[in-house]
């Protein structure tokens, strides 16, 4: 796969997009968010570093889900009243992108899905069911939070929002899906829970104390 | 773990916190990395806000009964079915059901990779606890109580709710804990397994729990000495009775058909010969000169098979005795027995009685084919001056005895099988919700798991 090639408008120093289709990205060094153009990289504003946080995943993070390898690019760090949670953008080996989320080591891996006539947020309220894919889902918690931060290569410009209400559901079968309001339309994520063993992370990040 | 090249983010390596209670000033130290809400003041009890960089005390608690000392000290590492967790956090909590009060301690486990993880102990059984990822499906009566949750395909039945106390904690939580909070727990079983709810105001959380034995625990975290003793049936104990009762059963009734084809096969097989009909007198004056006498020789033939001596005598409230000698004329072997024909009746105050035969069978076995007569000498009641008896020989009868006997050397341990798996179960929910009343309760939930 090729791997375009640029340099930071801002500093100068390479970056590289390890997913073809990444539409941001923040440098390393300068931690100034640069959004890709037809022909160039754009700085469109600047990151304060995140906060420390105790995932065990970072960027450059590698795994399995099922039989797909996968490479963690990028992230955004949600907060909310009660805490925090990582979404972590990862490459899979063919190409396509998906979201690892760990919320309290509790780890989903989740796909954008392009159902149609999604309720919107005035709508949905707890217990209520859905179905897609011929999963029937039913709506659990309803999260208020806000991005606290963004790093690495992401699928679009995820720079200048603030507030995003997320509504998660569930089926009985460890199945999982994700509304996103963060956009006038609203997005869905289809997915599932994941044993942390299953991923067989490599690359860890490590923790004092603990080999 | 190799870390390769160093994270592109440059966060620094998470190290366990050192900080200061700011109310007594005790050394307090965060081991779960930023994932604790609550933290605990081990000597003033002050609970504290864990995110707070400032510690904010949130609530003091008087430890109304005492301290309470952890069985596994906070900051103990062990190994849980492969994987290294730290204890940093204790709790103990309280059931208030029929006026008695119960006491179990519950454990919080920390790995920065794998999270957090829970143990609970209570008057020496002790459960390995996460949190459930799937969403159970509860079955209810009707607007009532729950009577089973279905979870991960496999059915747990409600055995217990309580309200839940919490009376007293120690170290890191990652929720806010508070003393004195109440929670409504409903255990739901299939053993070793149990499916908890735990209920606070809104927010339901669903744990599942795997029996664990002390030693194993003591194993895990390398704790000195020994567990104490675990006391009665706890709800979710693996039966002793490892075996399924149902299986055991119904290996027993294959045997049972076994041996009764086996039967049914040799009933068919033998020949029955009949080989000596003969009816005797005895005359007390006679024997006394001659006491003896023998029969008419007669053919065994065939394998060497087994050899029936029936005699029959119409005594009543009389007896004869018959001494027997099987003589094979050919080699001069025999084989001797006596058999005693005796027949009583009458009446008492219970009403009419009777006691005895006047048949008798006997079977000889293994005798080889060849030429035999019977020697017969008889005996009988002094008050008796003649009887006639019948004496019948048959060559090759099906023998039972043994069967009878196999099949009681598998009845017996099946039904102490059955019987230990009852009173196990018994015990069990005697404790519950739902205490065994009748047979029939219990037969439906005998312990047939799986």
């Amino acid at each position: 796969m090729t791997q375009p090639i640029a340099n930071c408008p801002n500093c100068g120093a390479k970056i590289v997009f390890r997913w073809s289709s990444s539409v941001q990205t923040v440098c390393q060094f300068c931690k100034s968010i640069l959004v890709r153009t037809d022909v160039d990289l754009k700085k469109v504003g600047q990151v304060a570093d995140l906060p420390p946080d105790n995932s065990p995943l970072q960027v450059n993070t590698q795994g399995q889900y099922g039989h797909q390898a996968f490479v963690v690019v990028g992230r955004i760090l949600y907060e909310y009243d009660q805490g925090g949670w990582n979404e972590w953008h990862v490459m899979m080996n063919d190409g396509t992108s998906a979201w690892l989320s760990d919320a309290q080591s509790e780890y989903a891996l989740s796909r954008s899905s392009k159902s149609q006539n999604l309720p919107t947020l005035a709508m949905v309220h707890v217990g209520q069911q859905f179905t897609w894919s011929n999963q029937r889902y039913t709506v659990s918690v309803i999260t208020a939070a806000h991005y606290r931060g963004v790093e690495g290569e992401l699928p679009f410009q995820y720079w200048d929002k603030t507030d995003v209400t997320f509504v998660d559901l569930r089926t009985e079968s460890g199945k999982f899906a994700t509304l996103d309001y963060s956009d006038p339309e609203p997005a869905l994520y289809l997915g599932e829970f994941v044993e942390f063993d299953d991923l067989k992370l490599k690359n860890l990040r490590s923790f004092e104390g603990w080999g | 773990m190799s870390t390769g090249a160093p994270p592109l983010s440059g966060t620094p390596k998470p190290q366990a916190k050192a900080l200061n209670c700011p109310k007594c000033g005790a050394a307090i130290t965060l081991r779960s990395f930023g994932q604790a809400e609550t933290v605990v003041c081990g000597s003033c009890h002050a609970i504290l806000d864990a995110k707070d960089p400032n510690l904010a005390i949130l609530q003091q608690f008087e430890a109304a009964t005492g301290e309470v000392k952890p069985q596994i000290p906070l900051g103990t590492r062990g190994k849980l079915r492969g994987t290294d967790y730290e204890v940093i956090g204790f709790q103990r909590r309280s059931s208030k059901v029929d006026g008695i009060t119960y006491y179990w301690q519950e454990y919080v486990l920390f790995n920065p990779y794998k999270g957090i993880r829970y143990l609970s102990e209570y008057r020496g059984h002790w459960n390995d606890i996460s949190v459930c990822k799937t969403l159970p499906a509860v079955d209810s009566i009707p607007g009532g109580s729950p009577l089973t949750a279905n979870y991960l395909g496999e059915t747990y039945k409600h055995f217990q709710s309580a309200e839940a106390n919490t009376d007293f904690v120690l170290g890191e939580f990652p929720w806010q804990v508070r003393v004195g909070e109440m929670a409504e727990v409903t255990d739901f079983v299939h053993p070793p397994r149990v499916l908890s709810s735990e209920k606070l105001q809104n927010e339901v959380t669903w744990s599942i729990g795997e029996y664990m034995f002390g030693r194993e625990v003591w194993d895990a975290f390398k704790l000195p000495g020994a567990p104490p003793e675990a006391m009665g049936v706890y709800e979710n104990q693996p039966s002793p009775v490892v075996t399924k009762v149902t299986g055991v059963w119904v290996a027993f009734a294959a045997f049972a058909v076994f041996l009764l084809a086996l039967m049914a096969g040799f009933e068919m097989r033998a020949k029955k010969e009949p080989v000596l009909h003969e009816t005797y007198q005895y005359n007390r004056a006679e024997s006394k000169s001659e006491p003896s006498f023998v029969t008419d020789v007669f053919e065994l033939s065939g394998h060497p098979s087994t050899v029936e001596v029936k005699t029959y005598a119409p005594v009543s409230n009389q007896w004869i005795y018959l001494n027997y000698a099987l003589i094979n004329q050919d080699t001069g072997q025999a084989w001797n027995f006596g058999r005693e024909v005796s027949y009583y009746s009458g009446y008492d105050s219970d009403g009419s009685w009777s006691e005895g035969k006047q048949n008798d069978a006997v079977v000889v076995p293994s005798v080889p084919p060849g030429h035999y007569y019977l020697r017969i000498e008889p005996e009988a009641d002094p008050a008796l001056p003649g009887i006639p008896y019948t004496v019948e020989v048959h060559r090759d009868v099906p023998v039972f005895g043994i069967y009878v006997i196999a099949f009681l050397a598998l009845l017996v341990p099946a039904v102490i099988m059955s019987l230990r798996a009852y009173t196990f179960e018994w015990s069990r929910w005697s404790e519950s919700d739902h205490p065994p009343m009748s047979v029939a309760n219990l037969a439906s939930s005998s312990g047939d798991d799986e």
